[in-house]
């Protein structure tokens, strides 16, 4: 059966989104996939609101109460050994309790390491990327696509990335 | 987010994007998607459950694997193990959103417009 994307939203919400217009940008990118996903170096990036506590600020989350229609564009690298204790999660639109308690519903750095050693996958860039997903209403990508996705594609590049998996929240 | 994997693959990167909104990304034109029917900041799954994130995670490898064309969106046979009402429930913050709570009552009064019987 196909996943209906509005089974979990509150009808108001659900409301949002279908007034939300959007035009498809054709075409469509596509990359190959350069070789087997054994040999592979992947990256992970999500949407979550995931910080890097006590090193990195939180998502400006002062500035989205004051200005609702706004969310904060940017994202915070994280080490790819960061533990579950070091993560911080800013983000107004989500229960965060169970990411707080495990990250790697939205973050799978763990089962990564383990397809890595499983030898299913071929390694895990050095850091993971997370942005805040609410970028505004009506939502405004402009920041993301001009400014950051290429700063984060730059550092994936030099990192040596050939795959991005990406888990919004 | 279908935007980010628009501009990673764009890039050079190929990507695979789970993600509960298959709408969104759909409409916004992803190259590859696992849709999954899990509420929001549940991507893969469940606290501690690793099987079921494991499982999620090795179904989204098999769409990047498999995929010969963009656009692919894979829709996950997977279910949640709670009932939807619940669901929906957990998933939310306390308190609504800034943007919800200012935009919430227009939004409620087009409703009841658009319900009104012609």
């Amino acid at each position: 059966m196909p996943v209906d994307s509005f089974q979990y939203l509150p009808r108001l919400i659900a409301t949002f989104y279908q007034m939300t217009e959007h035009e498809p940008e054709h075409p469509i990118p596509w990359t190959p996939l350069p070789r087997p996903i054994s040999e592979c170096k992947f990256s992970l990036v999500t949407s979550g609101g995931i910080y890097h506590k006590d090193i990195d600020p939180p998502f400006d989350l002062d500035r989205e109460r004051n200005q609702p229609t706004w969310g904060d564009p940017s994202y915070r690298a994280l080490p790819i050994n960061i533990s579950q204790t070091e993560i911080g999660v800013s983000h107004l639109h989500l229960n965060t309790e169970d990411v707080l308690q495990d990250m790697n519903i939205l973050l799978p750095i763990q089962p990564f390491q383990e397809l890595v050693e499983a030898g299913k996958v071929g390694a895990l860039a050095e850091h993971a990327y997370s942005f805040m997903g609410f970028q505004g209403y009506p939502p405004d990508t402009t920041e993301w696509q001009n400014t950051y996705a290429p700063e984060v594609a730059g550092k994936m590049k030099t990192e040596g990335v050939d795959c991005v998996f990406l888990t919004p929240a | 987010m279908p935007v980010l994997a628009r501009s990673f693959e764009k890039a050079g990167f190929s990507t695979i994007l789970v993600t509960p909104m298959p709408y969104w990304a759909e409409m916004v034109g992803t190259p590859r998607t696992l849709a999954i029917a899990f509420p929001f900041g549940h991507t893969l799954g469940r606290p501690g459950d690793e099987k079921l994130q494991h499982s999620v995670i090795s179904e989204a490898l098999d769409v990047l694997e498999n995929a010969d064309s963009t656009g692919t969106i894979v829709h996950s046979e997977k279910t949640w193990p709670q009932n939807t009402q619940e669901a929906i429930k957990s998933w939310q913050p306390e308190e609504p959103s800034p943007i919800i709570a200012e935009l919430a009552p227009k939004f409620r009064e087009m409703l009841r417009q658009r319900n009104q019987p012609k």
